[in-house]
């Protein structure tokens, strides 16, 4: 039976959290055993996982700050997980002090936590809203007292989308968010594929089997899939890219062979 | 610290800013893929510089001091350089770069090594350190995010839940959850106060209990089936017992909880109290199917149940006594509606006690016509029965308003197996068997005859079709030529009307002109009669040469008792004689001796008045009916129409003497009272001979023609002209 809306999330930290899982991969201790257990086995199958997140939110960086620069000064970042450091209001904050900065999770421990971060920063706020209902965030009270839908929003979908099956309509969610933006706003997003990744595809699929085990399954898309995301936007150069190849600040050729899995770009509502 | 600024010449290449410089070049490059950090690899490289510097100024200090070094490796930790791998390479870099490219010109090589691994140690602890500083606040950080998160979420499930309390014990439809063994784990107060207030009696008990005699059959097949998991709720009317044993009607909507895997695990009961709806329903429908009177089952309801007798398959027979009282009207009249009201009351009580049987029923169909209903194995024997008691306990007289009135009943029985019949072919046969009964006499009954109920089928629908027909000019006249017996010639005709019936043929006036009486159609009918009776005379009188009969054509019309009380008689008459022309004695009214017996000067004011004008009164029928000779004379009728029975024994040969006597007798009394004679049914020409010897002046019958149409008469007065 699914859970009505009136009723409360249940909170199980014996069950592993993507955003916790996340934090490890950075570096972080914002988790617990069943966090590492199961990071350590898909770093088993997949040992520069860690280089793929760490490659995420240097794009995020750069794209937070191409954002600043086209004068966009409103963040909605939803799936933003366990802050930890370089999260999107430092950065956004210290390009713009006034930058105004709407987080969003589903994960209760990580909305909490945020809230901890937040505590104090007038203009930056979590959300405790889902993705797949997109009304929930817009018409949430936070979102009504930072974000002006009149002007443009970077909206950062960053490492998020690969955990909405296709049943769960992520284009239609992401479609729906679009229609609610100012033109000029950005889309920013990055996306998990088996394309990039130095791996044989066998040895990717059973990393992403251990999202599965712990039911929040990763879907992989295409470049092409990925790219649907986009409609109703214009790609920002270079376009949809492997991460490394976007706006890079050094040559790419540097970078570790995992950090050009997946796919990220930026487009900009007409 | 501050670190120290660079001088010129340090800045030199080669010099010791340049050397620097390279030391965190290489340093970042072997770093940087074990950090986490989000820095560019430009911008992590400038973050280590300020720590390349400390350590280089830590290993020329004097006195030396490793606490510098300890800070680098918390700064590390700081810029998010959290894998221990930072460390190892950290370490390495410092101990094969840091002397090479930093070290101190003053101190020998074994002092500079020696100072490098001292500053390696407590950049190690200040990293180890920090780290686990950093470790630990982040764990706490995080387990109390947990917390908050999972108070968040206990908050919110007590909301709900105070909320669902608050819906569970403020609902007003009671609710109640059990398991799927049926044993009741949870009640609202709603619930125990429908079942009389004691929670225990309902919290203790299992859902199997709960069996109710009027419970519909299939509740509990609906009940097996949602516990085995095949249905996911119904619902029903279900009554239950309450603690005092009264009844609680319900209406019961039971539901399947399942779980999160879909396994079955509650019931749950949403129970409405219909208890007192259903009464107020019970009670609108008793007073919608029961007589207010008498408190007896109404008309509705005897239907119903006729219905359903008549629908019962399978030989079953049904036996019906319908009841009207005899004579009711006249106690209405005379004592007034509520004292009749109290004798109908009384009547009621007396039928109810008489069909007490499993299968009997009394009912008020409306006014004094009551009903009783019987059903099972042997009604032929039951219903008569039930019809002698009913007769019985009406015989015993009523006390009314200190009077005794006896009150009698018909009744008409109908009796025999259910099929094949409606309820309102049933009644209708009851109906007319009673008015039998009321003919016969009344307080008795007589049982349905199939023969009896066509005839008065047919008769009500003649009754029903009069009107119309008349409009429709479905209604003719023969004429039965009048002869003279002295001479042979034709006197005149009687007007006889007939009925052109499209289904039924042409119809005799004994056949309608009863139940014309009857319903008052006979006064239109009557007058119609008249007018075409008068019109042919009045033709025959303009065809035929006058004399050359020896008088005019008369015309006899027959007058019916009803047309004869009607006020408008003589007026009809006289305006139709004057409209035509016919002169007045053409006329004969032929007025039945039945309907004069005892007539008073008021009867017979108009027929004196007509007489006056010249119309000839004739007493049809004559000697049939209690003749009151004395009185003949006071009449205003000058014609005797001798009825047929006096002249049957002349057809014979030779003829009845006394019936001759007789004859003779009459018509000198007649001709002593100036009265002519006429005779009817004369058959033979013997018959005529006798009576013309006897002295009647005029006869008809098939002797002569039978009734025919006018042209008959036309050819017969010719011929006689000839």
């Amino acid at each position: 039976m699914e859970r009505p809306a009136w009723a409360p999330q249940g909170i199980d930290i014996s069950m592993p959290s993507v955003s916790r899982i996340y934090d490890y991969y950075l570096g972080g201790s914002h988790n617990f055993e069943v966090d590492r257990e199961a990071a350590r086995k898909a770093m088993g199958f997949m040992p520069g996982l860690p280089t793929i997140m760490k490659t995420n939110r240097a794009f995020m960086r750069r794209a937070v700050k191409f954002a600043l620069d086209e004068g966009i000064t409103q963040f909605l970042d939803i799936g933003s997980g366990i802050p930890t450091y370089g999260n999107v209001h430092e950065v956004a904050q210290a390009g713009d002090p006034e930058a105004r900065v709407l987080y969003v999770d589903h994960d209760p421990v990580a909305v909490a936590h945020s809230q901890a971060v937040l505590d104090g920063n007038d203009n930056a706020a979590i959300v405790n809203a889902d993705l797949r209902k997109p009304g929930q965030i817009l018409n949430s009270p936070e979102a009504g007292q930072l974000l002006d839908l009149e002007r443009p929003v970077a909206l950062l979908l960053v490492f998020v989308l690969h955990f909405l099956e296709d049943e769960d309509d992520p284009y239609g969610a992401v479609a729906e968010l679009r229609d609610a933006l100012a033109p000029g706003s950005l889309l920013v997003l990055t996306h998990a594929s088996y394309d990039g990744v130095p791996l044989p595809q066998e040895r990717t699929g059973a990393a992403v089997a251990v999202y599965k085990d712990i039911r929040n399954p990763l879907v992989m898309r295409t470049r092409e899939q990925t790219a649907r995301f986009f409609d109703g936007f214009e790609m920002v150069a270079p376009g949809l890219v492997s991460m490394p190849h976007w706006r890079p600040d050094s040559p790419a050729d540097q970078e570790d062979p995992y950090a050009f899995s997946g796919f990220g770009g930026v487009g900009r509502k007409a | 610290m501050v670190p120290s600024q660079p001088t010129a010449a340090e800045s030199e290449p080669d010099g010791l800013e340049d050397r620097l410089r390279r030391f965190a070049t290489i340093w970042s490059r072997a770093i940087f893929p074990a950090t986490a950090t989000s820095l560019t690899r430009p911008e992590f490289e400038t973050h280590l510089l300020p720590l390349a510097r400390e350590l280089q100024e830590a290993l020329h200090a004097h006195p030396f001091d490793t606490a510098p070094a300890t800070r680098v490796g918390t700064a590390l930790v700081a810029a998010h350089c959290t894998d221990p791998e930072a460390l190892g390479r950290t370490l390495g870099v410092v101990d094969s770069y840091l002397v090479l490219y930093c070290g101190m010109e003053e101190l020998t090589a074994e002092d500079n090594r020696a100072r490098c691994a001292r500053l390696q140690h407590s950049l190690a602890v200040g990293f180890a350190q920090a780290l686990r500083e950093r470790t630990l606040s982040e764990q706490e950080a995080i387990a109390r995010s947990a917390l908050a998160a999972r108070n968040d979420a206990e908050d919110a499930l007590h909301a709900t839940q105070a909320r669902f309390h608050a819906v569970f014990e403020g609902a007003a439809i009671g609710i109640g959850i059990a398991d799927l063994e049926g044993n009741v784990l949870e009640v609202n107060d709603t619930l125990t106060q429908m079942f009389g207030g004691l929670e225990h009696h309902v919290r203790s008990r299992n859902v199997s209990e709960w069996v109710h005699p009027e419970d519909a059959a299939h509740v509990w097949r609906l009940y097996d089936e949602l516990v085995r998991g095949e249905r996911e709720h119904f619902r029903v009317e279900k009554p239950f017992y309450r603690n005092d044993g009264t009844v609680l009607w319900t209406n019961l909507t039971l539901s399947l909880l399942r779980d999160a895997e879909g396994t079955p695990q509650y019931q749950l009961a949403l129970m409405e109290d219909t208890t007192e709806r259903r009464l107020l329903n019970l009670r609108l429908r008793y007073e919608a199917t029961h007589d207010a009177l008498t408190g007896l089952p109404n008309r509705t309801l005897f239907f119903e149940r006729l219905e359903k007798t008549l629908s019962a398959g399978g030989g079953a027979r049904f036996g019906l006594c319908y009841l009207d009282l005899d004579g009711f009207k006249a106690i209405n009249d005379s004592l007034g509606h509520s004292s009749g009201d109290r004798l109908l009351v009384e009547v009621a009580d007396r039928l109810q006690s008489c069909a007490t049987a499993p299968g009997e029923m009394v009912a008020r169909l409306g006014g004094d016509e009551f009903v009783a209903l019987t059903t099972g194995p042997d009604t032929q024997q039951g219903v008569a029965d039930l019809a002698s008691r009913i007769l019985h306990v009406l015989a015993t007289p009523i006390r009314l308003e200190g009077r005794e009135l006896t009150v009698r009943g018909s009744i008409g029985i109908v009796e025999g197996p259910s099929a094949g019949r409606s309820p309102a072919e049933v009644l209708r046969s009851a109906d007319i068997t009673m008015y039998r009964a009321k003919a016969a006499g009344g307080n008795r009954y007589e049982v349905a005859d199939p023969e009896a109920d066509a005839r008065a089928i047919t008769r009500h629908g003649l009754t029903t079709a009069l009107p119309a027909a008349l409009e429709r000019g479905e209604f003719f006249i023969e004429y039965q030529p009048l002869v003279h017996l002295g001479d042979g010639t034709v006197h005149g005709a009687e007007a006889l009307v007939r009925w052109s019936h499209p289904q039924h043929g042409v119809l005799g006036p004994d056949r309608f002109i009863p139940l014309a009486e009857h319903t008052g159609l006979i006064v239109p009918l009557g007058r119609w009669v008249l007018e075409q009776a008068v019109r042919q005379a009045m033709f025959w009188q303009r065809q035929l040469p006058e004399g050359a009969l020896g008088g005019p054509l008369r015309i006899n019309v027959n007058l019916s008792p009803t047309q004869l009380h009607h006020p408008g008689l003589v007026a009809d008459t006289v305006e139709v004689l004057e409209r035509i022309g016919l002169p007045p004695g053409a006329l004969c009214l032929e007025v039945t001796e039945s309907a004069l017996i005892g007539a008073d000067e008021d009867l017979l004011k108009p027929l004196r008045q007509l007489a006056e004008m010249g119309v000839d009164i004739a007493l049809d029928d004559f000697g049939t009916g209690y003749s009151n000779l004395a009185n003949l004379r006071r009449l205003p009728v000058s014609v005797l129409k001798l009825d047929r029975s006096f002249t049957q024994g002349m057809q014979q040969h030779p003829a009845d003497p006394v019936d001759l006597k007789i004859v003779e007798g009459i018509v000198a009394l007649a001709h002593s009272l100036e009265l002519a004679v006429t005779v009817e049914g004369v058959e033979t020409g013997a018959q005529a001979e006798h009576l013309r010897r006897l002295g009647c002046d005029t006869a008809q019958g098939w002797y002569y023609a039978r009734p025919g149409p006018p042209e008959q008469l036309h050819m017969l007065s010719l011929a006689d002209a000839v």
